[in-house]
């Protein structure tokens, strides 16, 4: 009986765990061999397109319902169901949003460069689209499995700097010149850290492709931790200086200085609007998606589940569940701090994570050449590379905020 | 496939050769951009998938910025991204020079005989990359590294202004 | 006539090549010059890639290995170079290569 149970139990899972890539076998069946390949590669990138697309719909009321309730208001909460009473939280926000945004007069500047104001945008979308295709949803659910996957994630998500630079560029507006020239070099400036942060886990996985990082991650230790990079003293080290340095690729708040309002008017957007501003936005939400699940992917184990008999839950839910974390915890991060200024912000990432993210790829060298130790002397393993990332991590940070904090204030309280 | 070939070098050569012929700066570096993807795709074309990778990162990704930051960091006023035409001797004796050069190796490309290629198409993997990177290239990867850190701290102090002299002035 | 496809691989390149040579010798610009010299330095990784994959007995990874080395001084030398145009800038306050003769003896 239960032996039975436990077989029906197995096939269920694995039905739902294969049925994406069941659904587009079926769909795409009928057709000649030679059809098939590309009629399935059509499948996944609309797939992809729209799952993202719905998500960056969803996002941005959940952004802004986020950042209302930790400003204690209420949020948007008018729009549902349109000629009903219905409104279901505000639901509809993002529909009526996306109608507004395409109803909207494009306006182009007279001076503006015509052919790269246009371009901006569509570049810039172009090239977020590009970099979900390495990234693994699920359990054999990668868009395009290559062998360089890491690499080819970063070579996509650089090109989309070009776009930033195209717009701010094109407006042929001092604010849009100033806050590319500024874009730039924030985006240079955290590149860096962001690359020498995924160092340690293409090192010690043994490879640049995506699907074999999360493999790697796979089993759990006494049961129940789970071996996510995320677990050992570097991974936790590196998800840091990536979670940071993604926040900043990002132009998320607070390293949202391209598009400081209070300073830049709206930075390389200002001379935007309409659906090509929808554009710009979208694009963004993309490359935040993408970066995080980039984030899960590389540290927090991919698609596979936090405890063993969690296992029954199909792996794309895992991977959507622990993506939509991420980026809760970008929202409630831009809720939370101020802005940082431009020269403070250079100096977090060249004086403070490049150093760290050096001395981490050291601790991973460490961790891999103490890979035998057992037993007892593996607590002085984790000990010694905890003391080896914590100290200097104090050490720099003390340096670095001498002579700014405490801060005192003269004519309050 | 010879066609996709075709294709590209066609796209590659007509950016290239436009983004020689612009008078405006920025669109000459953001031409030269799409003509190095264009060879990233040749790459591509050619199976080194990590070479065009690298490619597109470095060269679309880092050199394209320093060459961005170059054009507006030595304009001198606004507008200025239009720079004046090479004398027009200049440009006919380059023509020339060029074109003899061109019509050299095409001479030799088209002349030699090459051998016959093998019919296999050589695949290599990241991990064998990797493996003689550390094993047979080693010394020169270390080379390498000597040399991006010299390069790094020389455009550094090129770069730097200094401040006394600044304040002389 | 029918072209073996390393020779329309190579005619790219050297095609490519003097489209860079051209530039680098017509522009009074230094950015510009810099930037064909990048594109002659680009042609010559296109025949590392073409020899290494219609050569006729090449080692799985010489080619590549080569032009990920050469990429790597390409990048030394682009930042390098950049520097010195603005080196250049800073003295001469324009960038044109015929006003730099200040090393003329």
């Amino acid at each position: 009986m239960s032996a039975a149970w436990t077989n029906i139990a197995t096939s269920a899972h694995s039905l739902l765990e294969r049925l994406p890539l069941l659904a587009r076998d079926f769909t795409t069946d009928w057709l000649p061999e030679s059809a098939r390949w590309l009629a399935n590669s059509l499948i996944t990138i609309a797939t992809v397109v729209v799952a993202f697309a719905s998500l960056f719909a969803l996002l941005t009321i959940v952004e802004r319902k986020v950042l209302a309730r930790v400003q204690n208001r209420p949020g948007p909460n008018r729009v549902g169901i349109p000629f009903t009473k219905i409104k279901l939280f505000g639901l509809g926000q993002p529909l009526a949003d996306g109608i507004k945004m395409l109803t909207k007069e494009d306006i182009v500047p007279r001076a503006a460069d015509q052919v790269l104001h246009f371009l901006a945008p569509v570049a810039l979308l172009a090239f977020s689209i590009l970099t979900f295709a390495v990234i693994p949803f699920g359990r054999q659910l990668v868009p395009l499995e290559l062998d360089a996957g890491v690499l080819y994630f970063f070579a996509a998500g650089a090109a989309t700097e070009l776009a930033v630079f195209m717009a701010g560029w094109a407006s042929h507006n001092k604010y849009s010149l100033l806050a590319a020239m500024r874009a730039l070099a924030q985006l240079i400036s955290y590149e860096l850290p962001l690359l020498l942060s995924i160092v340690p886990v293409v090192m010690l996985a043994g490879s640049l492709s995506t699907v074999g990082i999360v493999e790697k991650q796979a089993g759990w230790t006494w049961g129940f931790v789970p071996h996510w990079h995320v677990f050992t003293p570097w991974g936790a080290a590196g998800f840091a200086i990536f979670f940071v340095a993604a926040l900043a690729e990002s132009n998320r708040s607070p390293f949202d200085r391209p598009e400081a309002e209070s300073e830049l008017i709206a930075g390389h957007l200002t001379e935007y609007s309409g659906f090509k501003y929808a554009l710009f936005f979208m694009a963004e939400y993309f490359g935040m998606c993408a970066l995080c699940g980039m984030g899960v992917t590389l540290f927090l184990g991919g698609w596979q589940a936090p405890l063993p008999f969690l296992e029954i839950i199909p792996s794309y839910f895992w991977f959507a569940a622990k993506l939509l974390t991420l980026l809760f915890v970008f929202m409630w991060i831009r809720a939370t701090l101020p802005r940082l200024r431009i020269d403070q912000l250079t100096r977090l990432a060249w004086k403070f994570l490049v150093p760290l993210a050096l001395i981490n790829l050291g601790v991973a060298v460490f961790w891999a050449l103490t890979a035998d130790w057992t037993g007892a002397i593996r607590a002085i393993r984790w000990i010694v590379a905890g003391a080896l990332i914590v100290g200097p991590f104090v050490l720099i940070g003390r340096k670095l905020s001498s002579g700014i904090a405490p801060r005192t204030y003269r004519y309050a309280t | 496939m010879t066609a996709v070939l075709i294709l590209i070098a066609v796209a590659t050569l007509c950016t290239a050769a436009v983004a020689m012929a612009l008078r405006n700066l920025i669109h000459s570096a953001l031409l030269l951009i799409a003509s190095w993807t264009g060879i990233a795709a040749f790459y591509l074309w050619a199976g080194a998938e990590f070479v065009a990778f690298a490619q597109v990162l470095i060269y679309v990704g880092a050199i394209s910025m320093v060459v961005l930051f170059a054009v507006l960091l030595t304009r001198q006023s606004r507008a200025d991204v239009a720079i004046a035409p090479g004398s027009l001797g200049r440009v006919v004796l380059a023509l020339i020079a060029g074109g003899a050069v061109l019509g050299v190796l095409v001479g030799a490309v088209l002349s030699t005989k090459f051998a016959n290629s093998s019919a296999t198409t050589p695949t290599v993997t990241v991990k064998q990359i990797g493996q003689s990177l550390g094993g047979a290239h080693a010394a020169a990867l270390l080379v390498i590294g000597v040399l991006l850190t010299v390069a790094l701290l020389g455009a550094v102090v090129l770069a730097t202004t200094d401040r006394a002299e600044k304040e002389d002035a | 006539m029918n072209l073996a496809p390393l020779q329309l691989c190579l005619l790219f390149s050297s095609a490519l090549f003097c489209i860079g040579l051209i530039g680098a010798l017509s522009r009074s610009n230094t950015i510009l010059v810099l930037l064909g010299i990048e594109l002659m330095l680009n042609a010559a990784n296109l025949n590392f890639i073409a020899f290494w994959r219609y050569g006729a007995n090449s080692e799985p990874a010489t080619g590549v290995m080569f032009v990920i080395f050469a990429i790597a001084v390409a990048a030394a030398e682009a930042a390098v170079g950049l520097a010195l145009v603005i080196t250049i800038y800073r003295h001469q306050k324009n960038i044109r290569l015929q006003d730099a003769t200040r090393l003329k003896g």
